[in-house]
């Protein structure tokens, strides 16, 4: 196998993760909602960490919704792979699609053709953060699920009462739309000058750890703010009533500009499809999220 | 405490006895319907391919392999419901669907139309890819793959026990959701 086909193999491999299992800390934060809850809630739960098995057992994907693949790559220009990993991303995308199997989910807004190979215009999603002197690529995945991000908004608030109005907008976006979103949920928010800026600092957002806190103090707090007030909605997994209506909150912000207070809010499910996969000069790789050491294939 | 029950689609009897809450586990035929498949039959009164009559519908885009000259479902779980509100009860006088299997909740209209045809909605939770596709038997037909594409086309299925769904619209056209929205109004003001 030559080095470039090595390296498909291996982002092949790492989509397969992420598709068919989920990181450790959403596996553990669904263990504790079936702990939480009681009765059908608890019932919801437990079928959830069943379909998780299920899906492990059977190396098939966990959702039938395979989402629109979304790469962030934090980009060691010194890696021998800086030049061809954004290629080698798109070749991965459509094996993976062909051999996991993912649903073919990239369509054509215009015409309504599904292009049948998850490829198209943008799709899959890459963005690049540059790190100059580094070796080491680190690929962030995410998985875009239709239900999650039908629900996701941004807009410009008033920067005199910022904070009310952020939380309202928050908190009435995950009531009226969030039981679609397959609660319990991860809430990103972001928060910066202008609202593209806010809506990637949102999806990046739902990328931390579960039970992770923002460095900031003042961010912390009001995470666990927002998470307290959309728990106590009452609105539970499946939004038929229970404890655990997000599973938790996660604030990311870039300096504003003195008119404009942007924020938007992305939403992820409960079969919350997230990974990292960090690959060596060497081509030796580890998916720490999913508790994969370093291995090469 | 919600009562489990186990129906059989075609759906031959009454389902009076299914109240919001109840939990069914579903075995016979299930045809998937989603966005634009409910274009076709209620916005351009097309006629469905196969007899939908006394069926159980299921709002559900899965993952499929052909492996010789069968088509195998690797994962399928529910869509949205709420996205088929506005075409739904036409869709159910239309057709004579028996059931409508989904995620989420669905509004008045339909639970208007379910009062009217003998229709349930019941909830397979979103996101349980995995167990939908252990209870698919046999995927008996496809229409109009080519062009809907994979997700968006009728499949026709055999499931076994394919649960659990809760029940929330009945018959009689009581909607959980409005329980659930009257018991949380105080602490949810801003709804």
């Amino acid at each position: 196998m030559g080095v470039y086909e090595q390296l498909v193999r291996t982002l092949v491999g790492f989509i397969r993760v992420v598709e068919t299992s989920l990181s450790r800390d959403i596996v553990e934060a669904l263990k504790s909602v079936a702990t939480l809850e009681e009765g059908m809630a608890k019932e919801i739960a437990l079928a959830m960490l069943r379909n998780i098995e299920t899906a492990e057992r059977l190396n098939i994907p966990v959702c039938q919704d395979t989402g629109i693949p979304m790469f962030f790559v934090e980009l060691g220009l010194k890696s021998p792979f800086a030049g061809n990993i954004g290629s080698a991303l798109v070749v991965a995308v459509e094996t993976a699609t062909r051999e996991i199997p993912l649903r073919p989910n990239a369509v054509n807004p215009f015409t309504n053709a599904n292009s049948g190979n998850n490829i198209g215009r943008f799709v899959p999603w890459i963005s690049y953060d540059v790190v100059g002197d580094s070796e080491v690529i680190d690929v962030w995945l995410y998985v875009a699920g239709g239900g999650s991000s039908y629900a996701g908004e941004a807009r410009v608030l008033n920067p005199v009462g910022w904070e009310k109005q952020l939380i309202d907008f928050v908190v009435s976006k995950a009531t009226r739309y969030g039981v679609n979103a397959c609660p319990p949920l991860l809430v990103g928010i972001g928060i910066g000058p202008t609202v593209e800026i806010a809506a990637m600092l949102s999806k990046k957002a739902l990328l931390r750890t579960v039970g992770t806190r923002h460095e900031d103090r003042r961010v912390a707090e009001l995470e666990e703010e927002i998470k307290h007030r959309l728990n106590s909605l009452g609105l539970g997994p499946q939004g038929l009533r229970g404890r655990v209506f997000v599973l938790d909150v996660f604030i990311e912000y870039a300096y504003r500009h003195p008119a404009t207070y942007a924020v938007a809010v992305s939403f992820g499910c409960w079969v919350h499809r997230k990974g990292l996969l960090r690959l060596y000069p060497d081509l030796s790789y580890e998916i720490p999220t999913h508790g994969i050491g370093r291995r090469s294939l | 405490m919600s009562r489990a029950y186990r129906v059989r689609s075609p759906i031959a009897t009454s389902l009076d006895y299914l109240e919001v809450g109840d939990v069914v586990y579903l075995s016979g035929i299930v045809v998937t319907a989603r966005d634009q498949v409910h274009r076709k039959i209620v916005l351009e009164n097309t006629q469905p391919p196969i007899d939908l009559k006394n069926l159980a519908l299921w709002h559900a885009g899965p993952i499929m392999v052909k492996r010789g000259n069968e088509w195998v479902a690797v994962s399928i779980g529910s869509t949205t419901s709420t996205r088929m509100e506005p075409v739904e009860a036409d869709f159910i006088a239309k057709t004579g669907v028996r059931m409508v299997i989904g995620k989420g909740f669905m509004g008045d209209r339909t639970a208007e139309a379910c009062r009217k045809h003998g229709c349930v909605v019941a909830m397979f939770p979103g996101g349980l890819g995995a167990l939908g596709a252990g209870a698919v038997r046999k995927v008996l037909a496809v229409y109009w793959l080519e062009e809907l594409g994979m997700p968006e086309a009728m499949w026709v299925l055999e499931v076994e026990n394919l649960g659990p769904l809760i029940v929330t619209i009945d018959t009689r056209g009581r909607n959980l959701k409005n329980d659930i929205d009257r018991a949380l109004a105080p602490s949810n003001a801003l709804r």
